[in-house]
């Protein structure tokens, strides 16, 4: 029992290790040279726009959702004029970053992982490295890049039409004055609700696309490691999104309210 | 009265014939438990051919990837073109791998670049030549290998042979002098290996590569060690039995368990007496 608990511990102090080394190979990546261009705009184009179908769908039925549900609640209070402050609320601080997130790592990270992990199998990453290509460059920095800074991007994309799913169901299904809900959120909304939408995103996309690198690029096994690698990625992923959510919220507030 | 002799450099060495171009020194690798290489040394010498052979799991394709920095030795020394590998980063081995190339198991190819992309790769992504010039050498190397008309097409759209003959194109489009082979014609039906096997001995014999070849495909090794490639006085290309001097400088390594059985010619290694050996040979 002991020998297995101590086999776990070297097993996940290893991936931390390599997670750590992998990071800090691609953050010393992405300020020196070479840098490889034409795959930065490649991975922005596939992450951002590629993603943003799934996002706006995503984003669409919570709003709607949201409101539907909120609705109900504020009519016990006769509040039901104030829905678009809380769906915009909820959108802003916390389910669009992190439905965005959680739609990314379905997306992206599952995608980044097969794809790197069938490179491995198949010999093409220690391909690139004989040919003189460092794979963290070439593989890693642009997904990182576009990670970091698309994941904000489609996460007020995410936000704001939100927002107007919610108010189709105000205007249409609960009878909400359209003035009365788009004012209920530009009152109801503040400064500090925006920083911390906003700054959640970059941690979420960071993750996100550092894992499934991390885990796709120390794949073995043939396709069927592929394919585990495919799933660690989206289990690993999602949890740390969740959990990041937790920290990110408890820093944001401390430092903002 | 002392003589005073010029010190050589390791370029003016490697520039001479009978220069050794990669060299193992008591190299020893470990994954965990398992020992891959238990006490490996050998010698390539400039221009010619040293065949790996070896079952499956006798640490052959490891030696490859050692010499590319791929893996790290546990203990031993490497050389490659002059210079001390087996401590290098991997930052420090790029210089060394731009006179590698390697020919790995399945070909490799990027699988999302066309045949011209992944032949060009080097030069298009690792150079500052002008894209006129990497075009035309693309050309030149497919033409060389006989796949000119495939340049535009993908890899999945290539035959088993034709792929590991566009890696061979890849890996040599930067012009290597050292070419590593990781059993290049595994899986192939004999007549597509055996154009591979005239690729490998053509850059031998007409482009002066150093060849390291593993494989535990007795019919391709051989015919590699027992042909030579020349030119007709027309200028055309064509194989025929090496002659004796040309044969001996194709040598044989053995691999049993991590450690050198045999090392010597075709014909010792057909007259050899070991039981593993014949039985293998058999």
């Amino acid at each position: 029992m002991f020998s297995l608990i101590e086999r776990w511990g070297k097993h996940a102090a290893l991936e931390v290790q390599e997670y750590v080394r992998l990071t800090g190979a691609a953050f010393r990546g992405v300020f020196t040279r070479p840098i490889y261009r034409h795959d930065i705009i490649e991975q922005f184009d596939l992450i951002g726009a590629g993603s943003l179908t799934v996002v706006l769908l995503a984003g669409l039925f919570t709003g709607a959702a949201l409101a539907s549900q909120s609705g109900l609640t504020l009519d016990q209070f006769g509040a039901r004029p104030v829905v678009g402050r809380l769906v915009s609320a909820s959108m802003i601080k916390e389910l669009g970053p992190v439905l965005t997130a959680l739609m990314l790592t379905g997306r992206i990270g599952s995608g980044i992982a097969a794809e790197l992990g069938s490179m491995v199998v198949t010999d093409q990453v220690s391909a690139l490295r004989a040919l003189g290509t460092d794979p963290v460059r070439k593989l890693v920095v642009p997904r990182v890049l576009a990670g970091i800074f698309m994941a904000p991007v489609l996460t007020v994309i995410s936000d704001f039409i939100g927002i107007l799913g919610g108010w189709v169901i105000a205007r249409y299904q609960l009878q909400v004055n359209s003035g009365l809900y788009w004012s209920s959120i530009t009152k109801g909304l503040y400064m500090q609700d925006v920083w911390m939408g906003l700054s959640k995103p970059f941690v979420f996309g960071f993750l996100i696309v550092t894992i499934a690198c991390h885990v796709g690029l120390r794949t073995s096994g043939g396709t069927a490691g592929v394919g585990k690698a495919t799933t660690i990625s989206v289990v690993a992923g999602s949890v740390a999104v969740i959990a990041a959510d937790f920290f990110v919220t408890q820093i944001m507030i401390a430092l903002l309210y | 009265m002392a003589t005073q002799t010029t010190p050589q450099t390791a370029r003016q060495i490697l520039s001479e014939a009978g220069a050794p171009v990669v060299m193992f020194d008591h190299v020893r690798l470990a994954f965990d438990e398992k020992v891959v290489l238990k006490d490996v040394s050998f010698t390539l010498i400039k221009g010619h051919t040293k065949i790996i052979l070896g079952a499956s799991g006798s640490g052959k394709s490891t030696a490859l990837k050692i010499i590319v920095g791929l893996l790290k030795a546990d203990a031993g020394v490497v050389w490659v073109n002059g210079q001390r590998v087996d401590q290098l980063s991997e930052r420090e081995m790029m210089p060394v791998r731009a006179d590698l190339g390697m020919i790995f198991q399945e070909g490799a190819l990027f699988d999302s670049l066309t045949v011209r992309e992944n032949v060009g790769y080097k030069l298009y992504e690792e150079t500052d030549m002008p894209l006129a010039e990497i075009d035309k050498r693309v050309e030149e190397v497919l033409g060389f290998i006989g796949l000119a008309e495939h340049i535009d097409k993908m890899p999945s759209e290539l035959s088993g042979g034709q792929r590991r003959r566009v890696a061979i194109a890849r890996a040599i489009s930067f012009r290597p002098s050292i070419m590593l082979y990781d059993e290049a014609t595994t899986g192939l039906d004999p007549i597509t290996a055996t154009t591979v096997d005239e690729e490998m001995i053509k850059l031998r014999d007409l482009e002066n590569v150093s060849s390291l070849i593993v494989t535990h495909q007795l019919r391709d090794a051989f015919f590699v060690a027992e042909h030579m490639a020349r030119r007709d006085p027309s200028g055309k290309v064509e194989i025929v039995p090496a002659t004796p001097q040309k044969e001996r400088q194709a040598e044989f390594i053995m691999l049993r368990d991590g450690l050198i059985i045999f090392e010597g010619d075709a014909d010792s290694l057909r007259a050899s007496a070991d039981p593993y050996i014949k039985d293998f040979l058999s």
